[in-house]
């Protein structure tokens, strides 16, 4: 799915600027723990998440996370978004829950791309 | 010539709206000049010209358009429309005078690509003079002046990074040694959670250019980014990062002289916890890190002792068609 298309579908407003929206999502991945996400998610995934820190965009970069969306109209403040600009990773806020977005997208045809857990 | 060009750049006017959906080709056609992308040597017809002989010209220069001009100021342009119009009227002899179009739409080379590319869009036509600050003719602006125009930046932007890349995979060819490694260090200070993750995105920036394979450079990244946390969280008395990077094997440190552990076992064991709330607040600490760390890497050794400090080992081997550098050369 485009990642234009994935903001249209949850109503998502982009606060990065200069950041390309013209790439391709492989799927979703859903958590407000980091950790989680680093644990969990394949790479060009995009994240849902309620956490609006510095850290969400840092894990970003570490997991290759495709576009980051604070869900429940989560607004980072400026520091959060000139890192995002710097590091090209869009941010997208949305005014709808995190099971809303989710169910969203995933009638929508996109994909989990959050590994189930695994003892190893 | 280059205030008139900041000038222009400084008053274009984008709405937030319209900003929000900006690709970096379309940045490009704001960032870039209409100057820098059209042609400059542009053929020109005087309007004394017989249209069969701006036939020929077309022809020989392969073009499909030329401006007219006389005593150096632009009067009209002269098409292959026009070119079929005298042709059908069987009136190749007339002068192009006769059947150039007068009203010229022109652009200034100072303005960004973005206005040529909106009257391309308004008016459905092949080519547009260009014109300086004097408004004497300076080049021509096709759509596919654009097209090319656009694609050289991106291939520059691209190739600045492919060389920087380059340097970095062939610094294990160039130096000889027995054993060459790279050393890569980082101080972490206690507390400082804005920053966390700072020394990690250096070092998984680092190992790309290196040649790591994107796979090999997230399994560092994660792993030594739980670690910096860890340190930024618990090492009361900060602490440091050393990364030493082997064509065949990179291996990860970070060394603090805080609290230490007092239960290595019970540490290692998900969702076991000693962070406080303030830390979930930020998406750490929940007792994820150190089993997150022990799934990205090959070898994990975790050494403390309470009121000391905590040394953490991180191995990662890479396989033969990972290895860094540019081992092609290699027998």
């Amino acid at each position: 799915m485009k990642l234009t298309e994935l903001i249209k579908l949850i109503d998502g407003v982009v606060l990065t600027k200069g950041v390309n929206l013209n790439c391709e999502v492989l799927g979703g991945c859903g958590a407000d723990l980091m950790s989680d996400v680093l644990a969990y998610s394949q790479p060009d995934a995009v994240l849902l998440t309620g956490l609006c820190t510095m850290q969400v965009v840092r894990t970003a970069m570490m997991a290759d996370v495709a576009a980051i969306i604070f869900v429940r109209d989560k607004q980072p403040n400026d520091d959060i978004v000139q890192l995002a600009n710097r590091e090209k990773i869009p941010l997208i806020s949305t005014v709808h829950g995190m099971f809303e977005v989710c169910g969203r997208l995933h009638c929508a045809g996109l994909q989990s791309l959050e590994h189930a857990y695994d003892e190893g | 010539m280059e205030n008139s060009e900041e000038s222009v750049r400084k008053d274009r006017v984008i709405t937030d709206g319209a900003a929000n959906l900006i690709s970096r080709v379309e940045e490009l056609a704001y960032e870039l000049t209409i100057g820098e992308v059209m042609s400059r040597n542009v053929k020109t017809i005087a309007p004394g010209t017989k249209m069969g002989d701006v036939m020929e010209t077309f022809r020989h220069a392969r073009i499909s358009g030329a401006p007219v001009v006389s005593n150096g100021d632009l009067i009209g342009i002269v098409s292959l429309e026009d070119l079929i119009r005298a042709l059908r009227e069987s009136n190749i002899q007339a002068p192009v005078g006769e059947y150039m179009t007068r009203q010229v739409m022109t652009v200034k080379a100072a303005s960004p690509l973005i206005e040529a590319l909106k009257v391309f869009d308004q008016r459905h036509i092949g080519r547009l003079p260009v014109v300086d600050e004097n408004n004497k003719l300076a080049g021509i602006i096709t759509k596919g002046d654009i097209t090319s125009g656009v694609m050289r930046s991106l291939q520059y932007d691209y190739q600045e990074e492919e060389v920087r890349k380059y340097r970095a995979r062939h610094l294990f060819e160039d130096i000889i040694s027995d054993r060459t490694s790279l050393t890569l260090r980082y101080k972490v200070k206690h507390g400082e959670f804005a920053l966390g993750g700072n020394a990690s995105s250096h070092i998984k920036k680092a190992l790309l250019r290196l040649g790591a394979s994107p796979q090999i450079a997230r399994r560092c990244g994660i792993a030594i980014y739980e670690a910096e946390m860890n340190i930024i969280i618990h090492a009361t008395r900060g602490g440091n990062i050393r990364i030493e990077i082997e064509p065949n094997q990179i291996l990860m440190e970070t060394l603090d002289d805080g609290p230490g552990i007092a239960d290595i076992a019970l540490a290692m064991t998900p969702g076991y916890s000693t962070a406080p709330d303030s830390i979930r607040e930020l998406g750490f600490g929940a007792g994820m890190g150190l089993k997150n760390i022990h799934r990205c890497v090959d070898d994990m050794y975790l050494d403390s002792t309470p009121g000391r400090g905590t040394r953490l080992e991180m191995r990662i081997n890479m396989q033969s068609q990972e290895q860094l550098g540019d081992t092609t050369h290699k027998s």
